[in-house]
């Protein structure tokens, strides 16, 4: 539906990717570890590769949960959004497809400790 | 000698007919259409604005005596209040933090309704409805006065309280209810009218006064149930004005239901959403609590909202979309929302605490299906990390919901351990929601959500480019005396010791 309006309404998004230079937005979530209260907002150059970013911004940021020392980025499951894909560590973050305010939605499925067994 | 006669007193009816409905006219010089030119455009149409009912008949003379009244006694009140040192009156610094927390989100959002009903007082037509949005207008904004008043007393004091409008502008939890007012005032008139005054002042304002004002009494802190008690007499008013609003909406013209239903789906879940914040204060922040947010959603929603919804049924109403996914998740939210506070307490004007033995006990008998089961075993690890020394600070930032703006921290309907991810390209740019509900918001008005100014995206981009000691400065926080965990707190150390002050002298 469109905005019921007194004239024309169109305006810019408020998030849009000129406004980060040569970094972008990308989200990120260990599905069913919420001792992180809410999914990451991270901050990252599109150049860097998969692995660089998952070392150097994410492994940081995982470090507080007591399954983090027994993650193995190659063996999770990974999706964007709510597509699956198959990572290549040594690619770049966008050679991954993984765009501006995408979300990389990691499961780790049996590393649950602090999850009551369904 | 002639007796002259003492003219007869005007009754109510007579009054209020002649200093409200007769002080408007028919124009001639123009038409209705050109002096009212925002009434029609939202699609509501209204054939008679005389059908428009005020139960109070409160007339302006009468209005202001009432007023002037209640303000003479709420500024004793808070005089007293403040010679004899009331602020050590309250049950614990704790409770500052409910408090900050009010103050901080909820009192800009008095001055917004003041400004929205001045300008639907302007915009309404008839002149019932205008008279009475600008006797809300005028205790809109007088509330908020009087919460500034309460602000400055405890900054005489406390951390966290120095920074107001900067704060309401820039601060990321407080664009959540900044940004509720902010959509409403952006709707037309009746869409406002539809969200602050019968959405958030009808369906939920007992589930955020009743809560706050009795945890300020057990609390200790009078000067703000004085303020709670002088506004409440102005509740009962402008929930009458929701409720006569959509009710005249509703008889004028059998085309206006699926506008103002929709609109009750919409506002009910924004207003829900801004709840979430009373939720955690509720169960987590009161020293001395007054129920838990579960029982507070049960008898102001579930009770008292669902005779509401029953009452309206007749004019084709239902209850609004997501009613049971708000019951179901009245057992997770505040716990949700809450490890979400304490873990960026780096980030907060106020303080943050993992809850006490007694308080998960007090946690676990009120959420016995919940708290032990998902939250405690949190909690307890949160603890542990405390007690070897590396105490838990989330380093990371928080995805946020491009419509209620809160961080993402809600799970799946039906599965409490995974977040509730949701997703949606507007022409190229990527949105994501905490729920249905918000992206159900986004979907019907595009155009307007892709102009959410959201606080994390934003600390990225210009003019603070991801510097968080530059963030602070420029959202007014300052690091070591506002923010982090109460315990270290100097609000904690200074309570306690002008406490053992007074009781020594």
């Amino acid at each position: 539906m469109p905005v019921a309006a007194i004239g024309e309404y169109e305006f810019a998004p408020r998030d849009h990717a000129g406004l980060y230079g040569d970094n972008q937005i990308v989200y990120f979530c260990w599905e069913g570890h919420l001792l992180f209260a809410a999914p990451f907002i991270t901050f990252v150059p599109r150049d860097v590769t998969l692995g660089q970013y998952l070392n150097d911004t994410i492994r940081p940021l995982l470090g507080p949960d007591p399954d983090a020392v027994a993650l193995n980025w190659a063996t999770a499951q990974w999706s964007n959004g709510p597509a699956p894909f198959t990572p290549d560590f040594d690619a770049t973050i966008t050679d991954n497809g993984i765009g501006h305010k995408d979300k990389i939605i990691m499961r780790t499925p049996g590393l649950c400790t602090l999850m009551p067994d369904s | 000698m002639d007796m002259q006669a003492k003219s007869p007193k005007l009754g109510i009816k007579e009054r209020y007919a002649l200093l409200t409905r007769d002080l408007g006219w028919e124009p001639s010089y123009q038409p209705k259409e050109r002096i009212f030119p925002y009434t029609r455009y939202e699609g509501i149409k209204i054939h008679d604005w005389d059908k428009w009912e005020d139960p109070f008949r409160l007339t302006m003379d009468a209005y202001w005596k009432y007023q002037a009244e209640k303000e003479r006694k709420f500024y004793a009140i808070v005089d007293a209040h403040a010679q004899n040192n009331g602020h050590l009156n309250i049950s614990d610094a704790r409770y500052l933090t409910a408090l900050k927390l009010f103050l901080q989100a909820i009192s800009p959002g008095e001055y917004a309704a003041h400004k929205g009903f001045a300008r639907i007082g302007r915009e309404f037509e008839g002149v019932g409805t205008q008279v009475a949005c600008q006797m809300q207008s005028i205790d809109e904004i007088r509330h908020a006065q009087t919460q500034i008043h309460a602000i400055s007393n405890y900054n005489k004091y406390y951390d966290g309280f120095h920074a107001f409008a900067q704060q309401r502008d820039r601060m990321w939890y407080n664009t959540v209810p900044r940004s509720f007012f902010d959509d409403a005032m952006t709707g037309g008139p009746f869409e406002f009218i539809t969200a602050i005054g019968f959405a958030f002042e009808y369906v939920l304002t007992n589930l955020l006064f009743v809560p706050f004002m009795s945890g300020a009494a057990y609390n200790g802190d009078m000067a703000t149930v004085t303020f709670g008690f002088s506004a409440q007499s102005d509740e009962a008013r402008h929930m009458t004005l929701g409720l006569e609003c959509i009710k005249f909406m509703l008889e004028q013209d059998p085309d206006n239901l699926p506008i103002v239903q929709k609109w009750l789906d919409k506002w009910f879940w924004r207003g829900l959403r801004i709840l979430t914040l009373v939720g955690a204060m509720m169960d987590y922040m009161l020293p001395k609590r007054v129920m838990s947010w579960k029982e507070a959603w049960q008898i102001y929603g579930v009770e008292n909202g669902g005779a509401l919804f029953r009452d309206l049924a007749r004019y084709g109403i239902r209850v609004p979309k997501g009613w049971e996914i708000a019951t179901e998740s009245a057992d997770h939210v505040s716990h949700q929302l809450m490890l979400g506070l304490y873990q960026w307490s780096f980030g907060t004007a106020f303080h943050a605490w993992i809850p006490t033995d007694e308080d998960m006990e007090w946690l676990s008998a009120k959420y016995p299906d919940t708290f032990d089961r998902y939250y405690r075993p949190r909690w307890d690890h949160i603890r542990k990390m405390e007690a070897a020394g590396t105490p838990y600070a989330n380093v990371g930032l928080a995805q946020l919901c491009n419509v209620c703006q809160l961080p993402a921290v809600f799970t799946e309907p039906g599965d409490p351990t995974r977040h509730c991810h949701r997703e949606h390209e507007y022409k190229g740019e990527k949105y994501h929601f905490c729920s249905d509900g918000c992206r159900d918001i986004f979907l019907d008005e595009p155009e307007k959500y892709v102009q959410s100014w959201l606080p994390m995206p934003q600390l990225f981009a210009a003019p603070n480019f991801g510097d968080v000691g530059k963030w602070m400065d420029w959202v007014g926080l300052v690091p070591g005396q506002d923010n982090g965990d109460y315990q270290n707190s100097r609000d904690k150390a200074s309570f306690e010791a002008w406490k053992r002050q007074a009781s020594a002298s």
